[in-house]
């Protein structure tokens, strides 16, 4: 059976140009950049290099970019390393936001969550109003993970500006997919991983502007400037700037792709189905994201059947999550349990298909047909 | 976390599916709030369930727990019925992984329902039952 991978927000293959890239610094040049003999310098010089690419994606200094292990560190590092004060962030924000902000506050931060709208949407009113002189970060992420949703990092931004206060953004699921300029939107700590975009685990960076002080979360040699210690990943970083220098060659055309795949995915279902509506916002979303919710079905039931058809996607379904808890996104647009229950979240990539989207909008219906012949909600 | 054979097999083929028009008992367990709900429909005839039809609105274990119990009731004495586990649904489908054994596994207490709806509204007074036990 062919099988089709429709979850790429939850992680994506390696591009092929990326395991070529990688390869060398495995067997060969597999030096310690700290090292003075040759092989160091064979790695110090690939990390350079690495750092360069990711700089110039960004349009950024190479001394703003310190490379962690992913997403979830960058997150750490930015909101345990600005120091004790009040964050403001949203109610939609990954775990490794929410989670750290938990934690700060049981150990003397205080933290505001923002409201989402029904698209999830952040309103910048609401980051204004919610500094207080106590008011060290303001994290929101660039777009959501589940619905797609693009906040409105740009105005975000200018009011942390104004206020003087720096501004986070997670920008996982966002970069190589939307345009980020560090300038206009005026970002001063970025959040970026490999895996969402063709390249490997267990690397990512975090973007610092010159002149915002952010404590190091790991301790130890001088790696990074003193700014994270342990041997640097070489494999692992060339991998990602090699899939960051792929992400911006192909950004036009993946997006153009991408779109066209997404928008004939959201029409094809809501033609060919009943009672099926799109969670997040219409328009300004992520162009690989389409988030639908199929009502009086369960979104597990669903995700089976996907699967045996060799369809792989996600779902804010409680039951198929380990802590048997709903999604906080979608709970977050002020959706009905029920209907987050039956939510299924695709995220397309650059390798699928036209053909792959056609077929599974051909075996979606009589799932759907059959979950519902089934269901005690539909009343037939 | 993965489903056993005989899970996906009920899942994919659910048995005893609907509802019965003039059913003798009907039953409720869990709601869509917390993801899972199944109603059972059951036929009663000399003390026997005699026909059994389930609905559920869930995920993958609560449908084939649903559709695993009609089959372990059908047929037999309300008190075998309201003997029947959620444990022994659980050990009849080979299994199911431990996150699912609470809260995917309601079907028994939706039959047990169903059998309680039907005694409490027939006219004669249990004469079928010796023992009320109380099943988990």
């Amino acid at each position: 059976m062919e099988r089709i991978y429709l979850d790429h927000a939850a992680t994506t293959a390696m591009d092929h140009e990326v395991v070529q890239a990688m390869m060398p610094y495995f067997t060969q040049a597999s030096g310690n950049a700290s090292s003075l003999h040759s092989f160091g310098r064979e790695a110090k010089h690939a990390l350079d290099s690495a750092r360069q690419t990711i700089a110039d994606a960004l349009n950024a200094q190479t001394d703003e970019i310190i490379f962690t292990s992913g997403g979830t560190e960058s997150n750490n590092f930015a909101l345990k390393g600005i120091g004790k004060g009040h964050i403001i962030t949203s109610s939609i924000e990954h775990p490794s936001i929410l989670k750290t902000c938990r934690y700060l506050n049981d150990h003397g931060c205080d933290v505001t969550y923002l409201p989402v709208d029904a698209d999830g949407m952040v309103d910048p009113g609401d980051v204004e109003s919610a500094i207080n002189s106590d008011t060290k970060l303001i994290s929101v992420m660039h777009a959501n993970n589940e619905i797609g949703t693009i906040q409105p990092v740009d105005e975000i931004g200018a009011i942390a500006r104004d206020n003087g206060i720096p501004f986070h953004t997670d920008a996982v699921q966002s970069f190589g997919k939307t345009e980020i300029d560090l300038q206009k939107m005026n970002i001063d700590i970025l959040s970026l991983s490999s895996h969402k975009i063709y390249g490997p685990k267990g690397i990512g960076a975090l973007y610092i502007r010159r002149g915002v002080k952010i404590d190091p979360l790991m301790h130890g040699g001088e790696h990074e400037k003193g700014r994270r210690a342990g041997t640097e990943n070489i494999p692992g970083i060339v991998g990602f700037a090699k899939a960051a220098s792929l992400a911006i060659e192909r950004f036009s055309s993946d997006r153009e792709h991408l779109i066209k795949l997404r928008d004939m995915l959201i029409d094809g279902a809501m033609n060919a189905i009943d009672d099926v509506f799109l969670n997040g916002h219409p328009v300004k979303r992520l162009p690989n994201n389409a988030n639908l919710r199929f009502k009086f079905v369960e979104g597990e039931s669903l995700l089976l059947h996907l699967d045996m058809k060799g369809v792989a996607v996600s779902t804010g379904s409680a039951c198929s999550s380990a802590s048997l808890e709903p999604s906080h996104v979608l709970l977050a647009l002020g959706l009905a349990p029920e209907d987050i229950h039956g939510s299924i979240r695709f995220t397309l990539g650059r390798e699928n298909t036209e053909e792959e989207i056609r077929y599974v909008l051909d075996v979606l219906p009589e799932m759907i047909d059959k979950l519902r012949a089934i269901s005690p909600l539909t009343g037939r | 976390m993965e489903y056993s054979e005989k899970v996906m097999d009920h899942f994919t083929n659910p048995r005893n599916v609907g509802e019965i028009q003039d059913a003798d008992g009907v039953g409720t367990a869990g709601n869509p709030v917390c993801g899972d709900m199944t109603h059972i429909h059951i036929k009663v005839s000399d003390g026997r369930i005699t026909d059994i039809k389930f609905k559920t609105f869930g995920c993958g274990a609560a449908i084939a727990t649903a559709s695993m119990t009609t089959e372990l009731a059908l047929g037999k004495t309300l008190e075998e019925g309201l003997a029947i586990s959620r444990n022994n649904v659980a050990d009849a489908l080979d299994g199911l992984p431990p996150v699912k054994l609470h809260c995917s596994n309601l079907a028994a207490d939706a039959l047990h329902a169903a059998i309680e709806d039907y005694l409490s509204t027939s006219e004669s007074d249990t004469p079928y039952i010796t023992t009320h036990q109380q099943t988990e």
